[in-house]
């Protein structure tokens, strides 16, 4: 089992980087995960695993990629500061790496209002920004907060999320820019419906050179119904789908639905490659991982590279 | 000030059943401007659990008064001579009020009417926000005069999060998103660089790192 993150190699050797999404259960089935990683054994470079997202309680994260790991794919863990404080953090870092899992996305986090314990504290004792940036620090100088040395540092690739379609769009750069200074060797954006901002976006993070010093990798999300569209476009917040989808989307009859979803994404990635600075795309198939395949099949992204084993 | 508000009749009825001599003890600080405990919040409450007894045909004795501020010993003394009458104080007092009249009269409980509930700007007449959290360590400086612990839902110091639109916040579009504040009053006063730069971890210390906090001013002791 190689114990190196396969998503940095890919991306250090040049490639446009395929991850998807693995959602665990909401109970202990630890066949339910590997499932969903046998739908996307092959067909991508890694896998990221959510952290309880939208709070609602599910298998953690960690566990799930270790589950990941054993089945031969390399695991992105996500990480939100919403339910751990920065010993809790810190602590899971050092178990990630010391499980093989060399992947991590520092995250905010779903508030807790929105899922199944609203009755919870919310920690919030670091922000993700800062979180990435203790990461950096345990494995770049093997200290962890406060200048403790560790005994071995963490071999982790960092990863932190954007939304380029959240407001105000001048700070969302800034904000990009200060994760990539905390630490963030690759970003993986909100999903993309609206290309024009997407691009005004992109177009301003290069021109502060942020395009080359972390690998942006844009996300996508194949719609699954037209109801869906419009559930996303009024009801998640920081999601832009302009209405031209939506008409596309109620212009196919239900039941061919789901294939328009997935051309639009194939569409969005094709536009997506062609972009100076976007280095690989995040295919966020919720609870449709069986649609990946065929997404990077329809991309001309299939068969993943192989990768030096060295 | 410290806001709060009344407890609902239900849960103070509760409390008070198995008491047949109750003060109702009024603050004439914070709680009076907040309008959940003052002299005039303490006979309207006396006086619906008078007419609450009558009606389930209960006999209890309910009497009012308040006092300047429950939190302030010298404040507390004068209810010595009377205190002795009483089976239960219901107090009308923050949290602090409440647990220093308890302290005082340990023989009898002391039970609270209201929720407390936060360090509260008057907005309007009957609207408060909460726009401090009492850190210990003010941060307001840095971030143009609004408070991203206090007023951002998720405390992100390095904001905003993904959930910003339209100048509101994702967790309720009733909340302005504190991030866009803290950019608008920068932005005019030629300061929005200052966000270039990463706020560090709060030192949380300065709140809970020791147990309750207490400052003492020998200055002011004599």
């Amino acid at each position: 089992m190689s114990t190196e993150s396969r998503l940095k190699k890919v991306l250090n050797q040049g490639g446009f980087a395929v991850t998807a999404e693995c959602g665990p259960p909401k109970g202990a089935n630890a066949e339910a995960v590997l499932k969903k990683a046998e739908l996307l054994h092959g067909k991508v470079d890694a896998v990221n695993v959510t952290d309880n997202q939208t709070a609602i309680v599910r298998m953690s994260s960690l566990a799930a990629c270790a589950l990941l790991k054993h089945a031969g794919l390399d695991p992105v863990l996500q990480m939100v500061v919403r339910d751990r404080n920065r010993i809790a953090l810190q602590s899971d870092i050092l178990g990630a790496s010391a499980l093989g899992i060399h992947n991590v996305l520092c995250l905010s986090g779903d508030h807790q209002r929105f899922g199944n314990q609203p009755g919870c504290v919310g920690v919030f004792d670091l922000d993700s920004i800062q979180f990435l940036q203790v990461v950096k620090g345990m494995r770049d100088e093997g200290l962890i907060l406060g200048g403790e040395p560790l005994d071995k540092a963490p071999d982790v690739f960092i990863g932190a999320a954007a939304n380029p379609f959240a407001d105000p769009l001048g700070f969302r750069v800034t904000r990009l820019a200060k994760k990539i200074k905390a630490g963030a060797d690759f970003i993986q954006t909100q999903c993309i419906y609206n290309l024009d901002r997407f691009e005004t976006w992109l177009s301003m993070a290069v021109d502060r050179g942020l395009t080359e010093k972390a690998y942006i990798i844009g996300g996508v999300t194949p719609l699954k119904s037209a109801g869906m569209a419009r559930y996303m476009k009024e009801r998640v917040s920081g999601m832009d789908i302009p209405d031209e989808i939506i008409t596309r989307m109620e212009g196919v009859p239900k039941e061919k639905q789901r294939e328009e979803g997935i051309r639009i994404c194939v569409e969005t990635i094709t536009r997506l490659k062609e972009l100076q600075g976007v280095r690989g795309v995040h295919i966020m198939a919720i609870e449709w991982e069986a649609a990946v395949g065929a997404i990077a099949e329809g991309a001309g992204l299939l068969p993943r590279p192989e990768i030096d084993k060295g | 000030m410290i806001t709060a508000e009344q407890k609902p009749m239900d849960e103070i009825r509760g409390m008070l059943a198995p008491y047949k001599r109750v003060l109702a003890l009024g603050c004439g600080s914070c709680v009076a401007e907040c309008a959940a405990g003052g002299e005039k919040e303490t006979a309207m409450l006396a006086s619906a659990l008078r007419m609450a007894a009558r009606i389930h045909d209960e006999e209890v004795l309910i009497h009012e008064k308040t006092v300047d501020r429950q939190c302030v010993e010298e404040f507390i003394l004068p209810l010595d001579d009377m205190i002795g009458e009483y089976d239960a104080v219901l107090s009308l007092g923050c949290g602090a009020g409440v647990q220093a009249v308890s302290e005082m009269y340990q023989e009898i409980p002391i039970i609270p009417a209201l929720n407390t509930e936060f360090l509260g700007e008057t907005k309007d007449q009957g609207y408060w926000v909460e726009n401090c959290l009492g850190c210990g360590d003010c941060m307001l400086y840095y971030f143009g005069g609004i408070c991203p612990l206090a007023r951002c839902s998720k405390q992100i110091l390095n904001g905003p999060c993904g959930g910003s639109v339209d100048g509101r916040c994702e967790v309720n579009p009733d909340i302005p998103c504190a991030w866009q504040l803290i950019i608008d009053r920068l932005t005019q006063f030629g300061e929005l660089h200052r966000l270039e730069e990463i706020y560090p971890p709060k030192n949380w210390a300065r709140k809970q790192g020791s147990g309750p906090r207490k400052i003492i001013r020998e200055d002011q002791q004599t």
